[in-house]
């Protein structure tokens, strides 16, 4: 008799609602619905479960969690054991660690259990093992005496009460930030309440020592009084605050409770409940929006829910129960059942209500008479319609099927709405479609096998990501991925990331085999589309299955991300060449910089000499950072050549004579070894040129060392050392053009024509005679220019007289060799007024030479 | 000011530069003159890039509140002038500026942001810096913003200096900076050394990177061709981009993209410019899009620092000139300011107001810019018109053309031995090689041995280089790759044989220049007559003497759709050439939309203002639009520059 089915029978007694409740099987129950007299609302209180577990003792004597937002409960007796919240075993373990003071629910579904010595212990719904953190030494010295587990934006939270009665708190246990909260003046013992805020963007603890209240946030410890406390209290007995932080309930020893807001500023209400003892549990039991506060308080077998007004409901309850707050209710679970407990909504209100004349429930009714065929159908529309409710009604229907648990009041509601619907035009169908889809999903979560008990409102502000997250974490994969197709949600938040759990799941499968599960997971993946690859092989590593792991990545199409996993499982030979494929500098620099740390040099290198990619990236490091293992690298290769080019360039950098003297015959060596002869022999030279210069630099005081050996000559020259220059021309074997040219220019910078014209008739010049011409002119020296005219060969004749600007003696030369452009070249430079003859004569000469 | 009025007759040798008077009549007739080609496509407006690059930045800045001090990269500084001035820095609680210097700073700021290339040297000094504070008790706020994007590298050093946890680091995704209407540059001179020479592919991806970011702007392509290894691997990087991206239909604003690699085509940037834009690079060095001409040109005691782009009205007619027909031109537009500065005359006073309200401003701005143009072309014409320039453009253009090889070497030979120009005889030598395929051993060494001479032994590390890159090879004594391949084909069939030749042909790493010239006709018969006021072809950009290989396969690809009657080509070229049709489904509808005819080419590893010339005169003949993205502006100097290693 699970999902238990059940209606509203509305009995009217004065001032009472009465709803029945049927179950499914014969047996029946009453449970009674109260309505305060001068407020409109009443609670319901509806069976959920009855609970497939079976439990010796009930939940006497026993720690209880259960996780808000319909999630699981666990209890941990010797045994450990999580349940669904239908009870239906999920888990079980004897519990081994040490002693448990607190269990609680992450907003992820994981189970933290806390212990006596302040560490926390990680455990995922299915009862695995996930991690453990600690709450820091002084809570391990001192000891937990009490815990609360929270919520907040920011994660799930711990707070603690240690022996030595102080406060630690971590406000999120992703990321443990300990915060140890400030001393409660007075405090003796353990305060006879506390509970955690969230006000400001910050976790606080309210505590109540007493009569007195304190607010502990990170800095200070501020008294509080909550206005309007009544006056007979003399301790703070128990204290609740609501699922939204928004408002508190205070319970002092004389039975008083009072209701304000969290942060003590207005008061609510305060009500008697005329019970001094100490209760078991106290929870706000209130939905969104709702005017009217209300909390609910727990002694043994009695629960009482306390309003505005000064009355108050009671239920009895047979068992020991134990009470979640929702946002927008409280559920009891008790040894046989589990029940919700929540405010009516006001649609459902509007329509069941006995007599009522909203418009919903006169849409009900004559949707009622048109399946029976009856023309009072037409009346109840024509009266909705004359009012022109009819869209409120549909409207009302609609969200009334929504906050209804029971498949066929949800289907009544909705087919009176789409009935409603046929008579309107232009109502949009959004609502009414969408509260379809949602219900579907809910009933199937709801479902006794499942044991998600979501109220449509829970659903809205937990989102369909969060529920596909709750299903996968049970692994009820086929379910999750129906939903996803069956609410189009996009295939990479959807179906592929359900397909990624399974596959993270399915290659923790012990008992298959690696092939087995690969082809399996590539099978079922094939089409999704933004699978990480990587990830689920990362989870294949972290079970012990690196072969699994290799096989899965080669499913990944981005090499970019298989390198990680690659270096973690120690497979770097593969994790390079997958880097260097990726054609990603940065990422093969990771793996360089990963194995250099990580293999000794010999390996490094050898591992880098098959990747010259990497190698080069890896050069290009050391270049800047560490020249000598530049050094290593060259020399491991016996790349000698590299190793002369390294010592050269060294040379560069060396201020010092001798030192550069020394890494240029390092250089040698290397250049030697190379068997490049070339270099070998430059080097020698440019040692041997050193030298030379350091000895002129000493004796003649002139600035050499460092110069090529052109300059060194020049130099030489241009201050007279002619015998020096002569040395150096001899000893490097300097061609003979250059020396012509290098002297040619230093005689004619120091205008010496005399020694000019001695060294031009010296010997035959190799470089000819028309830069004799082209240098005195360029030193404006017309005569001495003309002196080398003569001499220079006929091919050059023309452009000699050009320089000299003997225009004769060019036009001359150009027709005597009958040379068209040499000619041309000629006529151009000649001016039409002054060499008109001229150009006559080699006008005629071209066209000859052109006919030629 | 009097404008210079000159006149000036050039003498050239033929098939250098040709010979023109500059008549009126001349310069009427200059093809940049002509309307543009009526239904040139619109541009996409690039501007929203430096907007995108502003925000970021902005948004960077704020993450660190407060008065702070800025240190920038020296190389940075430029593009972020073009990005976020100085105003809007202070705007944004920037309180002092400096340039990274890599020494001990002078900053009083409690909060010091740097922004920085991910350069493994900067973020040392930067940790040098943390530490020395922490030496001093000294307690700052520090923040690295790395552009374009960080490099694990960096952290890394961050990590072994033991800072990590003192300074926050960040990334500005300044990938693009658009330099004109048709430049888009990462400037990233550093990428040819990184990536050719050094094998460090680390830019690859923030070239991937640059290509998503237009294509997220300005929606996809339909086509994309490329050649060499880093393009295909920038396109890979890119692809990938693209697929964990959300897909977007939009109508793409381009049609193709052209992606290739700077070493496929080595020999254009070795050439000397003579298109103007190429030419003033060359001579003044456009640095960021913009030049600062020095007292020679101003013709006064001070540099004047102008912006060189379509916005410059004098400059952007003559840009894409052959630098022998800008002279004339310019003096006649001289002439035109002239008269029209001389309708004052005669002018009442009603006239007089409207002339100076409406024209005159514009006049004056003209006339500034003419007479810096003139100026700088005359700078030029004293320059380039000497003997020793012609000798130097005939030597290349018979390498190119493989004519008269001995007279060359003797040629470079001279050139070095008179110590010209360190670069200039580099170059030529590196033209040499590859237009040869290597010197041979007995040229190799002695030309080398002089160049050690006159440079110092140092160059020795700058021979390896080029060798390493192929720019400067010595022919291999003994068997060469022909004997081989004849001795291996006895042996195994014919089929076979292709591909053991590819594989021997790509260790071989050979320029197979003479081949490919051969091949493509890049370098038009000699004897025939080249008009350079109107040209034919894209040989104008060198004076009619050679078609630049990177441009005339781009003309290739577009024209064949595809590499299909290019395998010699792309064999020849160490192959790695692909074709993809892009995410976007391109209808036969949409060939007909503007979009269809814009081609966005990538040069990876720099691209020359001849080169972009060569793609405008190309455009404008086929009616498409080019744009040109490339890794940074580059010429002859600075590649040969990048090779250098006589420093750090």
């Amino acid at each position: 008799m699970h999902a238990g089915k059940w209606r509203f029978c509305v009995a009217n007694h004065l001032l009472q609602y009465v709803i029945y409740l049927c179950c499914k099987e014969e047996k029946s129950q009453t449970r009674t619905y109260y309505l305060f007299a001068n407020a409109a609302w009443f609670d319901i209180k509806i069976e959920l479960y009855e609970m497939g577990w079976n439990l010796k003792d009930g939940l006497r004597e026993c720690l209880v969690a259960a996780a808000p937002y319909g999630g699981p409960i666990c209890d941990a007796r010797p045994q450990l054991e999580i349940y669904s919240s239908s009870g239906l075993p999920l888990a079980s373990f004897p519990w081994k660690s040490g002693v448990v003071k607190q269990l609680g629910w992450t907003v992820s579904d994981d189970l933290l259990c806390v212990q006596e010595d302040g560490t926390v212990l990680v455990y995922d719904l299915l009862g695995g093992f996930k991690r453990h953190f600690s709450m820091g030494n002084e809570v391990s010295q001192s000891q937990v005496l009490e815990t609360k587990i929270f919520h907040s934006p920011y994660g799930t939270g711990v707070a603690i009460l240690t022996g030595a009665l102080r406060f630690t708190l971590a406000t999120n246990i992703d990321d443990i930030k300990l915060r140890r909260l400030p001393e409660v003046p007075g405090l003796q013992g353990a305060p006879s309440c506390w509970a955690v805020l969230t006000q400001d963007r910050q976790s606080k603890v309210l505590v109540a020592n007493g009569s007195h209240l304190f607010i502990l946030d990170n800095t200070a410890c501020t008294p509080v009084t909550p206005p309007g406390l009544s006056p007979q209290a003399s301790s703070i007995v128990h204290m609740c605050v609501s699922f939204s932080y928004k408002y508190l309930a205070l319970l002092t020893d004389s039975g008083h409770v009072w209701m304000g807001t969290s942060n003590l500023k207005e008061k609510l209400s305060e009500v008697d409940t005329k019970i001094k003892t100490p209760p078991k549990q106290m929870a706000w039991c209130r939905r969104p929006k709702s005017q009217q506060p209300s909390a609910v308080v727990m002694w043994d077998g009695l629960l009482i829910v306390v309003g505005e007004c000064k009355e108050t409901i009671q239920y009895h309850l047979d068992d020991d129960s134990i009470l979640v707050p929702e946002l927008d209710g409280v559920r009891i679970i008790s040894g046989t059942h589990h029940e919700l407990l929540q405010e009516v909504p006001g649609a459902c209100e509007e329509i069941f209500k006995i007599a009522s004349m909203a418009p919903g429930a006169l849409l009900l009714e004559a949707h009622k008479e048109y399946e029976k065929e009856s023309q009072k159908a037409d009346e109840y529309l024509r009266e909705i319609k004359e009012q022109s409710l009819l869209s409120e009604a549909v409207r009302q229907c609609v969200e009334a099927a929504g906050h209804e648990h029971e498949p066929e009041t949800q289907k009544t509601l909705l087919r009176a709405a789409s009935f409603g619907k046929c008579f309107l035009s232009n109502f949009p169908p959004e609502q009414f479609v969408s509260m379809c889809r949602d219900l579907r999903v809910l009933n199937a979560v709801r479902d006794y096998t499942v044991g998600i008990p979501l109220t449509h409102t829970q659903f809205k502000q937990m989102t369909v990501q969060v529920l596909i997250d709750r299903l996968v974490y049970r692994k009820l994969y086929p379910l999750a991925i129906e939903i996803c197709r069956y609410l189009k949600t996009p295939e990479y938040q959807g179906v592929s990331r359900v397909l990624k759990h399974w596959a993270c799941y399915k290659v923790q499968q012990k008992e298959e085999s690696d092939e087995v599960i690969a082809k399996a997971v590539s099978v079922k993946l094939a089409d999704a589309a933004g699978i990480f690859y990587s990830e689920i092989a990362t989870k294949a590593y972290e079970s012990g299955r690196t072969e699994l792991a290799i096989k899965l990545l080669e499913f990944e199409p981005r090499s970019g991300e298989q390198v990680p996993l690659l270096l973690k499982m120690k497979k770097s030979p593969l994790a390079l060449s997958k880097a260097i494929e990726s054609g990603d500098t940065d990422l093969v620099y990771t793996v360089v910089m990963y194995l250099k740390n990580e293999l000794n040099r010999g390996d490094f290198f050898m591992m880098l000499r098959n990747q010259p990619v990497a190698l080069s990236l890896y050069k290009q490091f050391c270049k800047h950072q560490e020249q000598d293992t530049l050094k290593d690298l060259f020399n491991q290769d016996d790349d000698h050549e590299e190793l002369g080019n390294l010592y050269v360039k060294a040379s560069y950098k060396e201020q010092r004579l001798e030192a550069r003297i020394a890494l240029l015959q390092s250089a040698v060596d290397e250049y030697y070894k190379a068997k490049n002869e070339f270099s070998a022999k430059t080097t020698e030279d440019e040692m041997r040129l050193l030298r030379f210069q350091r000895k002129l630099e000493e004796e003649k005081g002139e600035l050499l060392v460092g110069f090529s050996l052109h300059d060194t000559m020049t130099t030489l020259l241009s201050v007279g050392l002619h015998k020096h220059a002569e040395q150096l021309y001899k000893d490097f074997r300097v061609p003979d053009k250059r020396f012509w040219w290098l002297k040619l220019k230093s005689l004619a910078e120091k205008e010496d024509w005399e020694e000019l014209e001695k060294f031009g008739k010296s010997k035959k010049s190799p470089i000819g005679y028309l830069p004799f011409v082209e240098v005195c002119i360029k030193h404006h020296n017309k005569y001495e220019a003309k002196k080398y005219v003569s001499k220079v060969t006929p091919e050059q004749k023309v452009k000699a007289h050009l320089a000299v600007g003997d225009m004769e003696g060019a036009a001359e030369a150009a027709i005597e060799r009958r040379n068209e452009s040499e000619i041309s070249t000629v006529l151009s430079r000649c001016s039409a007024t002054t060499d008109h003859l001229l150009m006559e004569r080699l006008n005629r000469a071209k066209a000859t030479a052109v006919k030629k | 000011m009097q404008l210079p009025l000159v006149g000036v007759t050039v003498m050239l040798e033929r098939n250098v530069l040709q010979v023109y008077p500059a008549a009126e009549s001349v310069v009427g007739s200059l093809h940049m003159a002509h309307t543009e080609w009526r239904d040139a496509p619109e541009l996409p407006d690039f501007s929203l890039l430096k907007r995108l690059a502003r925000d970021q930045l902005i948004f960077l800045l704020e993450q660190l509140p407060g008065k702070k001090d800025l240190f920038i990269d020296a190389d940075l500084m430029s593009p972020l002038d073009r990005i976020a001035n100085v105003t809007i820095l202070k705007q944004h609680e920037v309180d002092k500026l400096y340039k990274v210097e890599l020494k001990p700073i002078v900053s009083s700021s409690d909060q010091l942001c740097f922004l920085i290339r991910p350069r493994i040297q900067t973020v040392k000094w930067i940790s040098d810096l943390v530490n020395a504070d922490k030496v001093a008790g000294r307690f700052r706020r520090y923040k690295i913003i790395f552009t374009p994007q960080k490099f694990y590298a960096c952290e890394t050093v961050l990590e072994e200096q033991g800072v990590y946890g003192d300074v926050t680091t960040d990334e500005w995704n300044f990938y693009i900076l658009p330099l004109d209407d048709d430049i888009l540059s990462l400037e990233l001179p550093e990428f040819f050394r990184d990536n050719f020479l050094e094998g460090d592919q680390r830019w690859v991806t923030t070239a991937g990177s640059a290509l998503h970011l237009l294509q997220s702007v300005y929606g996809s392509f339909s086509k994309v061709y490329g050649i060499g290894r880093c393009a295909k691997m920038v396109y890979e990087s890119w692809r990938e981009l693209m697929e964990e991206g959300e897909q977007r239909t939009r109508q793409p604003e381009f049609a193709k993209v052209f992606l290739v690699d700077r070493d496929v085509d080595f020999v254009t940037p070795l050439c000397s410019q003579v298109v103007y834009e190429g030419l003033v690079d060359d001579l003044f060095r456009i640095k960021c899009g913009s030049v600062e001409f020095g007292p020679d040109v101003t013709s006064s005691d001070k540099s004047i620092k102008v912006m060189l782009n379509s916005q410059d009205k004098v400059f952007s007619e003559i840009r894409n000139e052959h630098f022998s027909n800008v002279f004339g031109f310019l003096s006649q537009k001289a002439k035109n300011l002239q008269t029209a500065y001389d309708k004052r005359r005669g002018m009442d006073i009603q006239q007089m107001k409207a002339f100076v309200s409406d024209e005159l401003k514009g006049l004056k701005q003209e006339h500034r810019l003419l007479s810096l143009h003139i100026g700088a072309s005359e700078s030029m014409m004293k320059k380039k018109t000497k003997q020793d320039f012609q000798e130097l453009l005939k030597t290349e253009h018979s390498l190119l053309e493989g004519f008269e090889i001995r007279e060359c070497i003797t040629y470079i030979e001279e050139h070095i031995n008179r110590q010209v120009s360190m670069i200039d005889s580099l170059r030529l030598l590196c033209l040499l090689s590859i237009t040869e395929n290597g010197l041979l051993s007995k040229d190799y060494r002695s030309l080398k041995a002089q160049y050690l001479q006159s440079y110092g032994i140092k160059h020795l590390l700058t021979f390896a280089n080029l060798r390493q890159l192929g720019l400067l090879e010595e022919q291999q004594a003994g068997e060469t790759l022909t004997v081989m391949e004849s001795k291996v084909g006895k042996l195994v069939n014919d089929k076979t044989v292709g591909k053991l030749t590819d594989a021997f042909s790509s260790l071989a790493k050979k320029s197979n220049f003479r081949a490919l010239s051969k091949r493509l006709a890049l370098v038009p018969k000699s004897g025939e007559e080249y008009d350079l006021r109107v040209p034919r072809d894209m040989a104008y950009v060198f004076s009619g003497a050679y078609i630049p290989l990177s441009c005339k396969l781009i003309e290739q690809v577009l024209e064949r759709d595809g590499w299909t009657g290019l395998e010699e080509v792309t064999r020849m070229l160490n192959g790695q050439e692909f074709a993809v049709t892009g995410g976007s489904s391109s209808s036969e509808a949409r060939n007909k939309t503007d979009a269809q005819r814009i081609v966005l080419v990538m040069f990876l590893g720099g691209c020359t203002f001849s080169e972009i010339s060569a793609l405008r005169f190309l455009g404008k003949e086929r009616g498409c639009r080019f744009i040109v993205v490339t890794t940074a502006i580059t010429n002859s100097a600075r590649l040969l520059e990048a090779l250098l290693d006589n420093h750090a």
